[in-house]
């Protein structure tokens, strides 16, 4: 039956049936959220997050160890499985690294990735350290400026940091000072501008 | 006194050993490696410039494409991390179906190693052993989703092929092969003499080193850390199954080379405890807006994936495409220990400890 | 044949000698182009593959196939190669190799030139074609090929003791170097063949033989995985084909004198088995022993240039040398 040739006025109509049907199930589905949020508005506050209190020691510990106005912000990353997020300033974290690693509460041993990004009004660097054993994970976020982008390198705290970060040079153009071979890695030495950037502009704009 | 000068060899980006475009300059006195330095990015193609342009959908095949030898666990990693973004529910049949398809990558892309270490070492006939059985994997993938290598399989939120009539029991079937014929290849291999002399006590380094690296995968568990994302950062439903960490106190190529085999055995069994639990009947595909447009923030995931973790971080903005998408790559990661390794051996131990890191120049360079 | 080559050297019999010589040549590349047809075929069965069977029916024009595109092909010398040596180094690599063979008895009525110190002139040429593969690896002006020729020089070398020191437990046991005499000295059956006395001797002439083909496991020198061709890398066409025309030259060689020494000769094994012809148990030894050699390539990985070495001087040659004293020993006791 599905496979007989309909004329071309029952086409049309089928058509007008189907943008109708569309546009009424739209306006279902926006009131249902509407009316969801207002509910969830209305609902009791937002419970505290499991990791908080791990959060909270983490914030100790730093303001203990190594400054009690380095910490910009520190929040519970909820997305992300909760994880603890610690904002500090490039000056500052050639003196934190080490006590992330080596302070027997955290013993942060594994840098588990290391990424820069370009927020536009700044660069920053995210660093994800896990202590192995008891699986506790950490992001810390280190903000620079854009123009002249330096952040202390962490290789001789983390060896695995050496190509990252020339990588991160290589493509953001965030200097590393401290690392001992930095250089470019994917692309080739005589390459022109950090590609990552969101205000690259590629030499042959046809490709 | 003999004036001795140190040789300045190129083992360039065409080498039959070096598994793909890497290049590494040698500084050589005799045989014996004075300096070496790697060289990479022979093989970058601007992935993560990419991904800023496309939707997360379009995202998948380029993922395929960095470890083009273990696609599916690729694939996975880039959709569990938008997944976990967007708190999606994915239906029991779609993660059955992803746990099958990623432990059958993962014996696929053992045997590829199998094959190609003991290749480097010499041995011919192993490389087309390997490939038989992974010839039939590949044959079991074709029938699911259509490609042999690149699969472009998974969907955020499921799959997109269900499993053909007659597909289950055909893995089912495979199974007994692959553990009769790993018998096989620990039969000719594990036990030759030149084999173990050419790779015990090579490339030898210890737990702290290789957590200071940032190792995962064997090279990680071949020091005696038994850390293993499937168990130690659960994903997907692999708590639901039972199987072992393999590990090994060494720290050498051998204890590499008997970590992987025995991950075969266990993926094995992986997968006959998945193939018996496999749901008759389910969606494939969980409930998934048209567009995926992930709220604003970052995420970061890791899965294991045959050569350590592969991870995904992604910052969003609210739209249909990344702000800034980030591949963790173990291989890139893994090599780094390479240069530390080689000073002061011999030319022959590079090919021996190059192969036993597992590398895909796809994945190094991004 | 023995009377025409001590009779008068007339003009008659340079030609005969000529002919004969070409005969031999003939059936040396016929045997090269079908060795190599079978090795491809053999190593392919036992990986689970075919081989060659697209030329010809089976495949067996293959070899010919394979003669004719490195004939044709260009002509390249590298730039700065070294051009004379580059150039001569494939003969003085094939040259040994042919000259090799004209001891080599293949039955009572085919002794060819049937020196008194055949065995010695055996292995005094062979060991020439170090110096082509030498030259090949310095002049091609590569670092890789000079790696290749000085690791195959060693490997040589080192080899040549231990398979001269084995085999002089055989010739105590004949009391000549004469290669017929060898073969007469195992007259009788299987029992009377030298393996079975001089089973260590044999063990390590083996071995030793295996490394001086640098076939698998002693390849080195052409490690594919490491070097990439090694000494021979920058050949192509038909130079290329001079060397590996030179390997199989050996390994004809090898496996001749091997079935000489070791196995025999043209002796039958059994007395029920006496009216076969001795050519052609000959000819089945010798196949048996080319075989070996290849079901060898095909299985075992290769060792490392120092664990070779090792091999050579420290397990071989002492073996070698314990082999000979007790063989001198004993045959002192049995003469008296």
């Amino acid at each position: 039956m599905s496979d007989e040739i309909k004329t071309p006025e029952q086409l049309e109509a089928e058509k007008a049936a189907k943008v109708q049907a569309a546009a009424e199930a739209r306006a279902a589905r926006a009131a249902a959220k509407a009316a969801a949020e207002a509910e969830a508005a209305e609902a009791t506050p937002k419970e505290p997050s499991p990791q908080q209190p791990i959060l909270d020691r983490l914030v100790a510990i730093v303001n203990e160890q190594v400054g009690s106005d380095i910490i910009v912000e520190s929040y519970i990353n909820e997305m992300d499985a909760h994880i603890p997020t610690l904002v500090v300033k490039a000056d500052n974290w050639a003196a934190l690294a080490p006590i992330l690693k080596n302070h027997e509460e955290l013993q942060l041993e594994y840098l588990r990735n290391l990424s820069g990004v370009d927020r536009e009004t700044h660069m920053e660097c995210v660093y994800y350290l896990i202590n192995l054993t008891n699986k506790q994970n950490y992001a810390i976020k280190v903000t620079t400026d854009r123009d002249n982008a330096i952040i202390p390198s962490v290789t001789p705290v983390w060896a695995t940091a050496e190509w990252n970060e020339r990588e991160v040079f290589d493509l953001l153009g965030i200097q590393f000072p401290g690392h001992p071979n930095m250089k470019r890695i994917m692309l080739t030495d005589d390459w022109v501008g950090h590609p990552l950037r969101k205000d690259y502009v590629q030499i042959d704009s046809e490709v | 006194m003999l004036r001795t000068e140190e040789l300045l060899l190129n083992v360039g980006p065409q080498h039959p050993s070096t598994h793909g475009v890497f290049r590494i300059v040698l500084k050589i006195d005799g045989e014996i490696i004075k300096e070496a330095t790697p060289v990479i990015g022979y093989l970058h193609r601007g992935t993560e410039k990419l991904a800023e342009n496309l939707n997360y959908t379009q995202i998948i095949p380029y993922t395929d494409r960095m470890d083009y030898v273990s696609a599916m666990t690729n694939n996975y990693a880039l959709v569990n991390s938008v997944e976990k973004m967007m708190q999606l529910e994915i239906p029991e049949r779609a993660e059955f179906l992803r746990l099958i398809v990623m432990e059958l990558q993962r014996i696929a892309s053992h045997l590829v190693w199998f094959g190609t270490y003991l290749l480097d070492i010499g041995a011919m006939s192993p490389f087309l052993y390997a490939f038989r059985d992974r010839e039939t994997i590949i044959n079991l993938f074709n029938e699911l989703c259509g490609a042999r290598l690149t699969y472009f399989y998974m969907r955020v939120g499921g799959v997109k092929w269900d499993a053909p009539e007659g597909w289950i029991e055909k893995v089912k079937n495979f199974l007994p092969e692959m553990r009769r014929n790993l018998d096989e290849y620990h039969e000719l291999v594990s036990g030759n003499e030149i084999f173990l002399a050419r790779v015990k006590g090579i490339g030898k380094y210890d737990a702290q080193t290789a957590i200071n690296f940032g190792l995962s995968g064997a090279n990680l568990r071949s020091t005696g850390v038994k850390w293993d994302l499937r168990k130690d950062q659960p994903y997907s439903i692999y708590d639901r199954f039972e199987f072992d960490v393999a590990t090994h106190p060494d720290g050498d190529c051998w204890s590499r080379y008997v970590v992987r085999m025995e991950e075969i055995k266990q993926s094995i069994r992986i997968l006959e405890q998945a193939v018996e639990q496999f749901p008759a009947e389910g969606e494939i595909m969980g409930k998934v807006p048209r567009v995926i447009r992930p709220a604003e923030g970052e995420v970061y995931a890791g899965i294991e994936s045959p050569r350590g973790e592969i991870g995904v971080h992604i910052v969003s903005k609210g739209k249909a495409e990344p702000y800034r998408l980030k591949f963790r790559r173990p291989s890139f990661t893994n090599l780094q220990i390479l240069e530390k390794l080689l000073v002061g051996e011999n030319i022959t131990n590079m090919v021996t400890i190059l192969g036993g890191i597992d590398i895909v120049l796809g994945e190094v360079d991004g | 044949m023995i009377d025409l080559i001590q009779s008068q050297l007339t003009f008659t019999n340079l030609i005969l000698l000529f002919i004969i010589a070409a005969v031999l040549l003939m059936t040396l590349l016929g045997f090269v182009s079908y060795a190599i047809y079978f090795e491809r075929k053999f190593i392919g069965w036992i990986q689970l593959r075919i081989g060659p069977n697209r030329t010809g029916p089976l495949g067996l024009f293959q070899s010919f196939a394979d003669i004719l595109k490195l004939l044709i092909k260009e002509d390249v010398i590298p730039t700065k190669a070294d051009k004379t040596l580059f150039i001569i180094a494939p003969v003085i690599a094939f040259a040994p190799a042919f000259i090799v063979l004209a001891t080599i008895p293949y039955a009572e009525n085919l002794p060819f030139a049937d020196l008194n110190v055949g065995l010695l002139y055996y292995i005094a040429i062979s060991g020439l074609t170090t110096l082509g593969m030498l030259m090949g690896g310095w002049a091609s002006n590569n670092k890789y090929a000079l790696l290749g020729g000085m690791r195959s020089a060693a490997q040589m070398i080192s080899y040549e003791v231990p398979l001269v020191i084995s085999v002089i437990g055989v010739i105590l046991m004949t009391g000549s170097l004469k290669l017929s005499a060898i073969v007469e000295g195992q007259a009788g059956y299987i029992w009377n063949w030298n393996i079975f006395p001089q089973a260590v001797a044999f063990i390590i002439f083996l071995i030793a033989a295996v490394s001086e083909l640098n076939r698998t496991p002693f390849d080195l020198p052409e490690a594919e995985s490491e070097l990439v061709a090694g000494y021979h890398v920058e050949y192509s066409g038909f130079r290329f084909a001079f060397f590996m025309l030179a390997e199989y030259t050996y390994v004809f060689a090898f496996s001749a004198l091997t079935t000489i020494l070791f196995l025999g000769g043209w002796h039958a094994p059994l007395p029920a088995l006496e009216f076969v012809p001795g050519i052609l148990w000959f000819l089945l030894k010798f196949s048996f022993m080319v075989f070996f050699l290849y079901w060898i390539r095909a299985t075992l990985p290769r060792l490392r240039v120092d664990q070779l070495m090792g091999l050579g001087w420290k397990v071989l040659l002492p073996i070698a040398l314990v082999n000979v004293f007790i063989t001198a020993i004993v045959l002192e006791i049995i003469r008296n």
